[in-house]
């Protein structure tokens, strides 16, 4: 039962997989979205991190760190802007986002 | 034999409360299932021997961005309800594409194995001196200094950009300008009116 780096690579995928099909079936609530978006990027810091450990080489972690910051950031912007979003509008559906459209 | 067996429940928790988190019918029970999802991550982090990325995600995740979710589903009083619809609408679409994604991503990963048909084994964890966290800090602060900086950056104009776009300045609220206030003079403050004996004020008061 020994865990190799495959193990990793398949719960990675598993779960940008779930990712991905929560923002395809959660198309209405944003705020779903916006939590599928930090699993895919869990998912990516799983990987990294799989890669780390295998190849012995500590910068597969500084980039997860990196991808984590961004992911920070996204977060609080994005939910910032609901939060204008749902001010202006009264409501956060994603179908009626179109303003901007030309 | 433990950290097996660690591992596959790690892994299965995780991968169960992930699905949770979009399956789930009220988005706060979508932040939790996000909490237990992240919690699982860390150990298998730690597992690998990333104690220090292990409790950052603890920390900035479960600790800062969960909590954020979950202060923004409680405040939006939005119908959660009526945002649900749709769910089986997407659903064939969205398995498709899923079961696309999974097979490849699944393809390439048991195409790590090594030439003789055994798995590619994970190197153990380097018994060194330094701890996790240190060696993270050396390779962080010199290699990568530049791209540290930069992250510091990006966290900054994120905050920025946060702040900026839910300050709003509501008309008729009284607040409080202390350089406004400080800077008053009494020549804006006081009038002096000049009443003649016997009259009083009139009918107009002070105005």
């Amino acid at each position: 039962m020994e865990i190799t780096l495959a193990h990793y690579l398949f719960v990675a995928a598993a779960l940008f997989t779930i990712g991905v099909f929560g923002i395809f079936v959660n198309r209405k609530n944003v705020i779903i979205i916006l939590m599928s978006i930090e699993l895919v990027l869990l998912a990516v810091n799983v990987n990294l991190v799989a890669f780390s450990a295998f190849l012995q080489n500590l910068e597969g972690q500084v980039f997860a760190m990196l991808v984590l910051t961004v992911a920070a950031a996204e977060a609080a912007v994005g939910l910032a802007i609901l939060v204008t979003y749902f001010r202006n509008r009264g409501g956060i559906a994603v179908e009626d986002i179109n303003q901007m459209r030309g | 034999m433990l950290a097996g067996i660690a591992f596959y429940v790690l892994a299965a928790t995780a991968i169960v409360s992930a699905f949770a988190v979009i399956a789930a019918r009220s988005p706060v029970h979508s932040v939790l299932f996000l909490i237990l999802t992240f919690f699982n991550a860390a150990g298998l982090f730690v597992l690998l021997g990333a104690e220090f990325l292990a409790m950052l995600l603890v920390v900035v995740y479960v600790g800062a961005v969960a909590v954020l979710f979950l202060f923004i589903v409680m405040m939006l009083d939005v119908d959660f309800v009526e945002l649900k619809q749709g769910f089986l609408a997407y659903l064939p679409a969205g398995a498709l594409v899923a079961l696309a994604l999974l097979g490849e991503l699944g393809l390439v990963a048991s195409a790590a194995v090594s030439s003789d048909g055994a798995p590619i084994a994970l190197a153990p964890a380097a018994r060194s001196e330094i701890s996790n966290a240190e060696a993270i800090g050396r390779v962080l602060y010199t290699d990568y200094l530049l791209a540290f900086q930069l992250a510091g950056l990006i966290l900054f104009v994120a905050m920025i950009g946060a702040i900026v776009l839910t300050l709003r300045r509501r008309p008729g609220v009284r607040r409080q300008d202390i350089a406004a206030q400080v800077g008053r003079k009494r020549s804006e403050g006081v009038e002096l009116k000049d009443i003649r004996p016997g009259q009083g004020l009139g009918p107009g008061g002070l105005g």
